[in-house]
């Protein structure tokens, strides 16, 4: 075998095509005839709907048809609740097009198809809604005070959801404390803001009942089975396909938006393509959002710093709806923990109703607020006890011989407890304290101080649960013409990079190169059995079923070839596309051998000769196939973990802030990270630079503003600060391989990680260098220059 | 987001355009259309009629004459701020352009049609403000010149007719000897200021011009800072006074952005910086 | 739905006036009738399949629809088709050669990790390309690079690979 390709810095299968724009992202398909959709959506917060009145818009030139509740047939009900828990009663889903009522400004009350968007965006304004605008309260913890108004009549204190969970005998702890440390922090609402929005184009065949859809989401197997079994179609007559999609980060998980089941219906019932290109505006209030929860976090410690229990409350904004049920509060609630060995934990939520955008999960999905919460907690204890932030955090880092750490009690959003596999959290703090130079950063600081300028160095520390199940497979098939090999599995790629790093995992174990192994997915023809991309599940999930698929494509391999070049298997190797007897020059290609486990009538080509059925190599001695074989080298198989793998990193910054202009200038970022055995380090590094300059964005840039109204006052990129090149930092990465000892490859996601402890380590950071100013901590993200601006000035 | 429909209208002569835009109350004039083209796609404007001066003849070019930067009307923010005669005239200028928008933006967008388009915390009206410069307006009842302090009049709006047509920008040249400073603070690059400041100091007359923009309703001339300078001198006290007393310009509400009193500490340290640079680049 | 439905022949096309335009895109010229209101990023997309030109915000500030008019970049999203009547505009399309290989940008962007879902980097490309063939020097510091970089808003790479492409790709142009 040559080098391995798993662990290699190789570059992209996908990146020409992309680069030479020829990508084909939803709105790329040329439909003949299509028509476009556009939406009426509410401008009210809470309402009435005391009628609808469709008329002028149905006769405006170029309108094919304008649909309300009252012509959608079977699609006027309530969407799925997704994921459902015991937590939540009676929980609420929007409808596809409102009935009676609205809950949040932007939500579909009518949708209008025509013949351009142009021409559709014309008619929606002609739809005349009468509405009775009704009381509403925006404010998240003033929306659970008795006598507030209510989002859904049915839910008293608007709350949707509440759980504890208990780890330990947090109670005994709590009096055995000699130390307490509490603080309230709060990590604002933000949004995906992917660069392509949502886009779905469907396509129905009368002659063959069959439905095709291409849908910009990240689920496609889950959208066929929904649509199927909403529209009463088999489920083999419904094709999903995904095709390139430009930038995900959650927003594309959840199904259904009301879109995703009325374009294909339009298109069914019309007879004509039907296209629905989300634009940038209804992208912001209109697709699901996240982030917003306030904390009130405990610590109970032992004057040495040794945190014996926490406890943690907290409110979590699940806006008008709940329809991924509590999985942001839940992942929130299990990682409050983070890295440390606390043995006692209880931890709260309320997840509650406001009459916003639905919350589902946003790259993180919990884990940067509750990493939010822990690390400025133990910031604050370790100012508290007098310790430094990296010694509070040597007390309490969980051991190398510690793991599996098993949080006993707390249960996932996978259902599956909680149990950290594995790490080096006390390697990795080291390195940070080492590359960003802590040693020596004091003195620099107070040499800037003199000279009038502040720096400050902000650190956190994170974990982050990963590849979840329940499951994902991979199916493998050498081509029998090019000896290509084709690997499907159920997920879709939004920019990671799968069909790159799934093809390492197979070349190495094939013996070919990256580039002629050829990934299709996204798909639901080319994949019948999966879930979604989700939760830095890919590598971890499918990328393990991949691998296992290409061990029985190796061993039918080795076996066939064995029999073609009379030698034993032991004596085969795989490489260079074909199979070699060891230490001779006698081989057969990959081709060859696909061709001859093929028996055929019909010799097409050179290799095709040898598997003919007069062929010398071919049994003639029965049945060309025997009993239980199967032809050709394939194999599919499926990879369900155990439970989620624990990745971790630790992040530092050495940053400025001019009081007098009340800007924050990062001038290092730091980051040590820890997904287990990387299977391509350029990918995991784009995922971890991707995921801080969110993070950035999270920590001083990315608010959603509603007023009190609940009208989204920045529904556009003016005003919802996605950072530029010139807000985000340089990041230096150093790598930490702890394989995962739950998985064959010994992976852990990544997808997520970088985002995480970003605003903790910026908090962190402006904390230090206003000392001097005896300001508050900062406890509340995105931190912004006004906030700056209060702390230097006491106002 | 698709714009609505509108007649366009794309005439050769100036006189053809004036009387396009005279003959429907509901005409807009269409340059490079980078303020206004967002706006269409949002829905917040409708014009019935567009008036595309494009190809109009005699709209185009930067000139420097009389002690005056001429800029016509399809000017685009690069050709000034890439112009070298421009900028040996008044380096203010291609300092200031440095923070409108993008260079893509830029490029397409025209200096008249921001000047016209007024956004408070728009660079360039602040910019035509501190300079002392003017525009000229064309309508049916003929021609005028309009002072940068009296065509400003609050956010997008402006003393301009409905009728009228900005034909040209006049920028002042910067006094022989003067300094000049631009300081802005915007939470990304490229963004309209939360606060920004033009500085020009004159040693040899004492005169000072310092104007704000992202601060008001529309861009101002900190009079009341400038006097304190004329009289105290460039000293660092004195600046920071100039500072403190700019405070009073700010009228800006909270908003998402900042604070009313972020802004006027912000203001204050800008000026102070401004009138710094400024000085230290007198000769 | 009633199987004797009558199912008349659906309208084609929007009823809004036209006006010709008259333009050259990647070197050849096109003449075409146009909606008035027409985006340009719709026209290249959708009335020539150049669909490489990807639309991210229609308000100008992401940068995805940035192509090349008349040698320097633009926003299609905020030009109206009929207003490039008489212009040269290139799109990503043009960027490759005949045979697909790659243009020195485009490798770099390659080596250097520079692109995740593809979907900011067309409209990247452009504004970068006009840099680099430009008259005027390139300010190749890691601020001048983000600088120009600023105005194209990218969601998945962080910025950073994109920045050492720019380095590589100057380089590589430089040394030809």
């Amino acid at each position: 075998m040559s080098t391995r390709a798993f662990g290699s810095r190789i570059q992209r299968n996908i990146d020409p095509q992309l680069l030479r724009g020829e990508g084909s992202f939803v709105d790329d398909i040329p439909l003949a005839n299509a028509l476009h959709v556009a939406f009426v959506r509410s401008p009210f917060a809470r309402a009435r709907i005391n009628s609808i009145d469709v008329t002028a818009a149905c006769t405006h030139p170029g309108v094919a048809a304008v649909y309300t509740c009252d012509n959608i047939g079977d699609l006027d009900l309530e969407l799925p609740l997704l994921i459902p828990h015991s937590s939540m009663t009676d929980a609420r889903t929007q409808r596809p097009l409102a009935r009676g009522d609205v809950y949040y400004v932007g939500q579909t009350v009518a949708m209008v198809v025509a013949v351009d968007r142009y021409t559709a965006e014309d008619a929606a304004a002609l739809v005349d809604v009468d509405y009775d605008p009704l009381e509403v309260e925006i404010d998240l913890e003033k929306a659970i005070l008795d006598g507030s108004p209510l989002v859904h009549p049915t839910h008293p204190n608007n709350i949707a959801a509440h759980l504890v969970q208990v780890s330990g005998n947090p109670d005994r702890a709590i009096a055995e404390a000699e130390h307490v440390t509490r603080v309230r922090v709060q990590v604002d609402r933000s949004t995906a803001a992917a660069m392509e929005c949502r886009a779905v184009a469907a396509i129905f065949d009368r002659v063959t009942g069959e439905l095709t859809v291409w849908d910009g989401t990240q689920a496609p197997l889950s959208v066929r089975g929904g649509l199927a079994s909403i529209l009463n179609i088999d489920e083999d007559k419904v094709r999903v396909i995904a095709p390139n999609v430009g930038g995900g980060f959650g927003q594309k998980v959840l199904l259904f938006y009301p879109d995703e089941l009325l374009v294909p219906f339009a298109a069914r019932h019309l007879g004509r393509p039907v296209k629905y290109i989300e634009d940038r505006r209804e992208n912001f209030v209109g697709s699901t959002q996240e982030r917003t929860q306030i904390h009130t976090i405990e610590l109970y410690a032992k004057k040495t710093g040794e945190v014996l229990a926490l406890r943690d409350s907290f409110l979590h904004d699940t806006g008008a709806f709940i329809p991924y049920g509590i999985a942001v509060a839940q992942v929130a609630s299990t990682s409050i923990a983070g890295p440390y060995r606390i043995p006692n934990i209880w931890v709260e939520f309320k997840a509650v109703y406001t009459p916003t955008v639905p919350v589902t999960p946003y790259r993180g999905c919990g884990r940067p607020h509750a990493c939010f919460a822990i690390e400025r907690a133990m910031d604050q204890l370790a100012d508290d006890l007098g310790l430094d932030r990296f010694e509070i955090r040597r007390r309490n880092l969980i051991g190398d011989d510690e793991f599996p750490k098993l949080r006993e009690g707390l249960l996932f959003a996978d259902g599956l407890p909680v149990s950290l596999d594995s790490g080096q959290y006390h390697k990795a703090l080291e390195m940070l304290h080492d590359k960003l130079d802590v040693a020596n950063f004091a003195a620099e600081q107070q040499k800037a101080r003199e000279a009038g300028r502040h720096l400050g160095l902000g650190m956190a520390f994170y974990v982050e649960g990963t590849g979840l199940g329940p499951y994902e497979g991979g199916h493998i098939k050498i081509h029998p013409i090019t000896g290509k090999v084709y690997v499907n599995t159920g997920l879709t790629s939004q920019g990671q990079g799968h069909d790159t790093v799934f093809a390492q995992i197979v070349s190495d174990q094939l013996g070919v190169k990256v580039e002629d192994v050829i990934l299709v997915e996204g798909d639901t023809k080319a994949f019948d059995w999966g879930v979604a991309t989700f939760a830095s599940r890919a590598a971890v999930v499918s990328g393990n079923a991949i691998h296992k698929s290409a061990l029985i494509v190796r061993n039918k391999t080795l076996t066939a070839a064995a029999n073609m070049l009379e030698a034993s298997a032991d004596d085969i190797e795989l490489r260079d596309g074909a199979a070699w007897v060891k230490g001779t020059d006698r081989q057969v290609s990959l081709a060859a051998v696909a061709t001859a486990t093929n028996p055929l009538r019909y010799a097409f080509n050179e290799s095709a000769k040898a598997a003919t059925q007069f062929a010398p190599a071919s049994r003639h001695d029965g049945p060309a196939l025997g009993e239980g074989q199967a032809p050709g080298l394939e194999a599919t198989d499926y990879y369900s973990p155990p439970c989620a793998t624990w990745a971790y990193g630790v992040h530092g910054a050495i940053l400025e802030v001019d009081p007098e202009i009340c800007s924050v200038k990062v001038r290092r970022y730091v980051c040590i990270h820890d997904c287990g055995n990387m299977i391509n380090p350029m990918i995991v590094e784009g995922q971890v630079m991707g995921g801080i300059a969110q993070g950035i964005g999270g920590a001083m840039y990315e608010r959603i503003e509603f007023d009190t109204d609940g009208n989204m006052i920045n529904a556009n990129f003016v005003d919802f600060l996605v950072p530029y090149a010139t807000e985000v930092p340089q990041v230096e990465i150093l790598h930490l391989e702890t394989p995962s000892p739950l998985n064959p490859l010994g992976v852990k996601g990544v997808g997520e990680a970088g985002c995480i402890p970003v605003g903790a380590v910026i908090a962190s950071g402006i904390d230090d260098a206003l000392r001097p100013f005896g300001a508050a901590p900062f406890q509340h993200i995105p931190i912004t220059p006004s906030m700056i601006y209060a702390a230097v000035t006491g106002g | 987001m698709k714009p609505p429909l509108f007649e366009y209208r794309a005439p050769r002569s100036l006189k053809d355009a004036i009387a396009l835009l005279a003959g429907d109350s509901g005409a807009m004039v269409l340059a490079g259309g980078q303020s206004l083209i967002p706006a269409l796609n949002m829905r917040l404007a409708s014009p019935s009629r567009l008036v595309d001066i494009q190809h109009i003849e005699g709209l185009k070019g930067i000139s420097v004459q009389d002690g005056r930067i001429v800029v016509k009307a399809m000017t685009r923010h690069r050709q000034l701020e890439l112009s070298e005669a421009a900028h040996r005239a008044n380096p203010l200028i291609r300092e200031a352009m440095a923070h409108v928008a993008h260079v893509p933006i830029r490029n397409r967008g025209t200096v008249v049609g921001s000047l016209c388009h007024a956004d408070a915390a728009a660079e360039m009206p602040m910019v035509l403000l501190a300079t002392d410069g003017s525009v000229v307006a064309e309508g049916p009842r003929g021609r005028r010149e309009i002072a940068a302090e009296d065509f400003f009049q609050f956010h997008m709006t402006t003393t301009r007719e409905p009728d009228e047509i900005i034909t040209e920008a006049r920028f002042s040249v910067l006094p022989a000897g003067a300094g000049w400073a631009f300081e802005e603070f915007t939470r990304r690059h490229g963004d309209y200021a939360i606060a920004a400041v033009a500085a020009i100091v004159d040693r040899t007359s004492g005169h000072v011009s310092l104007a704000a923009c992202g601060i008001s309703s529309r861009p101002v001339r900190l009079r009341q800072s400038e006097e304190i300078i004329a009289k105290g001198g460039l000293v660092p006290d004195v600046l920071k006074a100039a500072g403190e007393a700019a405070k009073e310009a700010v009228t800006a509400p909270d908003d998402m952005h900042a604070s009313t009193d972020y802004r006027r500490h912000l203001l204050a340290g800008l000026v102070r910086r401004a009138v710094e640079k400024a000085a230290s680049r007198t000769k | 739905m009633n199987r004797g439905t009558i199912r008349p022949k659906p309208q084609a096309i929007s009823i809004d006036p036209k006006v010709a335009v008259n333009l050259s895109v990647n070197g050849e010229t096109v003449s075409a009738e146009v909606s008035v209101r027409m985006l340009l990023s719709d026209f290249l997309r959708h009335e020539l399949g150049l669909t490489g030109t990807h639309v991210g915000c229609e308000h100008g500030v992401c940068g995805a629809c940035t192509v090349i008019i008349d040698g320097v970049a633009a926003r299609s999203c905020l030009t109206f088709a009929v207003q490039a009547e008489g212009t040269n505009v290139r799109t990503i399309e043009s960027v490759a050669d005949d045979d697909g290989s790659l243009h020195p940008l485009q490798e770099a962007f390659r080596n250097c990790h520079a692109l995740q879902c593809g979907y900011c980097t067309p409209g990247m490309i452009m504004n970068i390309l006009s840099n680099l063939e430009s008259d005027m020097p390139m300010d190749l510091s890691e601020e001048g690079i983000r600088v120009m970089l600023s105005g194209n808003l990218c969601r998945c790479t962080g910025y950073q690979n994109i920045v050492a492409a720019v380095r590589q790709a100057a380089d590589a142009l430089a040394s030809r």
